[in-house]
């Protein structure tokens, strides 16, 4: 859009100044405080488990939350299965991102791995993973990623597995880089892994991000933030695990992930036979 | 409802960069564009000012015409006769989908059939959940559970408009005509 970064380019003049930007990061950490402090004032015995949809810190919420209460449903037959995907659909090689062009991505070589459990600890057994990513500058492969960042060729930071009898899955891929966005002014997202996962039923859909723990930027981010429970917004940060490091090849990071939701039921058992 | 053991894992924002990750080749075609008995399923993503959502995405989960709740795998990689019931479609630039499907039958008997239907979008900060209902006479409406326990004026927006050739169903994620989005047993706030 503007001109090719050089060697030596300074920040491009409208990252401050676009529509969007209209607030600064004291604003927004500040919006985010009052929100923080009010949900500890009114602690009750229930702590919130998922982000809040209205979460004014985050602007691109305002306009696309729903201002009516989620109306409670007990799941009809189809909403207590879920899709099937099996060898036809995933190829064992998607899971390794840094294999997926002729030369090596630059960056920190990583695997991630841990369990889909549901939420009585039951393995999610053969059912998809997919992940998405910067790459280790922290820039997307997408037309609408517009960061002054170097695309790397040899990287595109897409991924999909199937977990296996004990819900397990593994990725080979790179350390994503931060990346600014245009919530407000200087705003930079936390390095993360963008996460899809299904369950054994339909109401077990979910879509989240992993986090790398002791990110500098855990406390500026309103999405992030948008679970404002302390101990919530710790289960979407993974684990250093040194039992997953490997001698002279890559580091290692563990984390498991729990589907809500309403779980098996006797007509599934007969079906899957 | 059953006490969980474990909390469960937070949700997130899709965000604005899984266009090149999550929408496939034929992720919208459940059955061939030109299968005798196809349907359309279309329409649009609005926000609370009616604006279009040109960065939603989708994804629909069906019995098939007969009302069996099919498990095949091959929703990926489709082999073009395998209904495998579900699909994904992200919106494009003035917030429209559209999805080739049939019309599912009912798994229950005297119950109403319909598509469970999960929507994602950049700046909505978890997934939400809904069902579009297939057209049926006001009374049928009114007796199936779900629809009955809404007050008359939000029901319409579970139900789709059928002209023959297409079921039309906007979701709107906010504002006077807001789609009724659900949750579950199990589901925590
Ligand atoms: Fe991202």
């Amino acid at each position: 859009m503007t001109t090719t970064p050089t060697r030596d380019a300074q920040p491009p003049a409208d990252t401050t100044s676009s529509d969007a930007a209209a607030s600064s990061q004291a604003d927004v950490s500040a919006e985010i405080e009052a929100i923080a402090e009010k949900y500890q004032r009114d602690a009750t015995d229930r702590p919130e488990t998922q982000p809040r949809l209205d979460y004014p810190p985050y602007r691109s919420s305002i306009l696309r939350h729903p201002t009516k209460d989620l109306h409670h449903t007990d799941p009809e037959a189809i909403e207590t299965v879920a899709p099937c995907f099996g060898h036809q659909d995933v190829d064992v090689l998607e899971s390794d991102l840094t294999i997926q062009h002729g030369g090596e991505p630059i960056g920190e070589r990583m695997v991630v791995t841990g369990r889909v459990l549901d939420g009585d600890g039951r393995p999610v057994a053969n059912q998809l993973v997919e992940i998405w990513q910067a790459n280790a500058a922290g820039r997307y492969i997408h037309k609408r990623d517009q960061h002054h960042a170097p695309v790397d060729p040899n990287f595109t930071g897409v991924g999909r597995a199937l977990t296996g009898p004990d819900g397990s899955y593994r990725f080979t891929t790179i350390k994503p880089g931060p990346y600014p966005w245009r919530n407000h002014g200087n705003a930079w997202r936390p390095a993360h892994i963008h996460f899809s996962l299904f369950g054994t039923a339909f109401t077990q859909r979910m879509i989240t991000q992993m986090y790398f723990p002791g990110d500098p930027l855990f406390a500026l981010d309103p999405i992030y933030q948008a679970i404002v429970d302390q101990q919530a917004r710790d289960r979407l940060v993974a684990t250093y695990d040194h039992e997953v490091t490997q001698h002279e090849w890559n580091t290692g990071y563990r984390w498991d992930i729990v589907l809500t939701g309403s779980h098996s039921t006797p007509m599934e058992r007969e079906d899957d036979q | 409802m059953t006490t969980s053991p474990l909390p469960p894992t937070p949700g997130q924002t899709i965000g604005p960069f899984y266009g090149y990750a999550l929408p496939y080749d034929d992720g919208q075609h459940l059955v061939p564009p030109g299968r005798a008995d196809a349907v359309r399923l279309i329409g649009r993503v609005l926000d609370g000012r009616g604006a279009p959502v040109p960065d939603a995405m989708l994804e629909i989960w069906q019995a098939d015409a007969a009302g069996r709740i099919v498990r095949e795998a091959g929703s990926l990689h489709r082999d073009g006769h395998t209904f495998t019931g579900w699909g994904r479609a992200a919106t494009d630039n003035t917030g429209r989908y559209s999805f080739t499907t049939v019309r599912p039958g009912a798994s229950r008997h005297g119950r109403l059939p319909f598509i469970a239907m999960t929507v994602f979008a950049r700046g909505l900060l978890n997934r939400l959940f809904t069902r579009v209902y297939l057209p049926a006479p006001e009374s049928a409406l009114a007796g199936e559970p779900l629809l009955a326990s809404l007050p008359p004026e939000r029901r319409g927006t579970l139900v789709a408009e059928d002209d023959g050739s297409a079921l039309h169903f906007d979701v709107h994620l906010q504002g006077d005509r807001e789609t009724v989005f659900l949750t579950y047993p199990g589901h925590a706030p």
